[in-house]
């Protein structure tokens, strides 16, 4: 009797998973008949990317300073608070940058792509389409799920300058560490290929897991205000669940 | 219709300029990057029987100051050690050629760099010129095994082996 419930919630989010790939590789399918919408994918980046630069800089400014605040007290526990710049430098690159925002975008435009797909499908808007024989796969998927593949990285990218930002603010103007000592350790330590470019394809993939997630979840969500509420909730908590387990494994095949 | 349309793509546009100059501006001054000076070099060669940690682009340093890097490291077969070709920045073409050059660590377990000590030669190093005077890296491994071996006499004196 236990076991029966057990083993469907196991299967069901196996079929889940499975469904979610499927939805991304017809997604993917749809690429080509999208770019007739360019427009509608520009107002899209407009929309996930330069709507959530706000949170994405305050969110920026106060992680490198806080981080810059716990690593100074860390590291003068050693009698190695010269090394500041670069530790903030690369905790934000490799780990911070493209984690927070792929979590905080998940929560600021993944929630709103899953309400607006929700809604459109609950009051018969992607019927409507299809009627007119607008494919809502590549008019109204597509180029949310472009749209935030492209605009992540830049935003994880405006992330880490304001963290280190923040982090001199603390580290140089409070704190009081030399200021070329600052950006000389960093300088030093800090490599293009390997901790720069290798945020960017983090916060590339994780752009691309949580959109899936978050059109996937619109898209699938029961034509109900309950079922677009209980949609939202998923997202959030499926994209915060996938980008931490990703994170992981990408570190370890990016080490 | 026309109006709020293009507001959403001076937006857009401003929003991927604004992420590129963010990436541009991390890539360019808080890497490396930073460090590496594209003027004028002209090249001198040492040789070394050890160089321990020095790789290459590690900084030529005189008088403390970053004055070149280095640029390729090769053994020589026929004399077993090692080539090590130092481009110096052009602005400072007034070594003389008898300066000697050696290889040292920045702090206890730091990188490698090499420095120059100058000499009293009234001829300047030209590309091309071999430093002669040339001090291998000293190598942690070979000081602890020293340390160890002078303080074997005190062995029978537990404490001992800490007085150097």
């Amino acid at each position: 009797m236990s076991a029966q419930p057990r083993r469907s919630a196991v299967l069901g989010a196996v079929e889940e998973i499975g469904r979610c790939g499927l939805f991304g590789l017809s997604l993917i399918a749809a690429i080509p008949a999208s770019l007739r919408h360019l427009r509608e994918t520009l107002r899209q980046i407009w929309f996930v990317g330069a709507m959530s630069l706000v949170i994405i800089m305050t969110c920026g400014l106060f992680v490198g300073m806080v981080l810059a605040l716990q690593l100074y007290y860390v590291l003068s526990i050693f009698g190695g608070t010269a090394a500041l710049g670069s530790v903030v430098a690369l905790s934000l690159f490799r780990e911070l940058g493209p984690v927070v925002t792929a979590l905080l975008f998940a929560g600021r435009a993944g929630t709103s792509i899953t309400a607006e797909i929700g809604l459109m499908k609950a009051t018969d808007q992607l019927d409507a389409m299809e009627m007119m024989a607008v494919d809502p796969l590549a008019y109204v998927a597509t180029p949310r799920f472009l749209a935030g593949i492209i605009a992540m990285p830049l935003l994880a990218c405006v992330f880490n300058a304001m963290g280190i930002f923040g982090g001199h603010l603390v580290g140089v103007s409070w704190l009081g560490i030399d200021n070329g000592t600052f950006w000389g350790n960093m300088a030093g330590s800090v490599d293009v290929w390997k901790d720069v470019v290798n945020g960017v394809w983090k916060s590339l993939a994780f752009g691309a897991v949580t959109t899936l997630i978050a059109v996937y979840q619109g898209y699938s969500a029961p034509p109900t205000s309950e079922g677009v509420a209980h949609a939202t909730t998923r997202t959030v908590v499926f994209s915060s669940i996938v980008v931490l387990a990703l994170d992981f494994v990408m570190t370890a095949f990016l080490m | 219709m026309s109006q709020p349309r293009s507001s959403h793509a001076v937006g857009t546009g401003l929003f991927i300029l604004l992420g590129f100059a963010a990436l541009a501006y991390l890539a360019t001054q808080t890497t490396s990057i930073a460090n590496y000076r594209q003027g004028d070099t002209y090249a001198i060669k040492a040789r070394f029987t050890n160089i321990g940690q020095l790789k290459l682009q590690a900084p030529v340093k005189l008088a403390g100051v970053r004055i070149g890097s280095v640029a390729s490291i090769a053994l020589e077969a026929d004399k077993l050690d090692a080539l090590v070709t130092l481009d110096i920045d052009q602005r400072y073409n007034q070594i003389p050629d008898d300066s000697a050059a050696a290889i040292f660590t920045s702090g206890l377990l730091g990188d490698q760099y090499v420095g120059i000590q100058p000499g009293g030669s009234p001829d300047m190093f030209v590309n091309g010129d071999q430093v002669i005077l040339t001090q291998s890296a000293m190598q942690l491994e070979d000081l602890i095994g020293k340390f160890l071996v002078n303080g074997s006499p005190d062995k029978d004196k537990k404490d001992g082996a800490s007085t150097p």
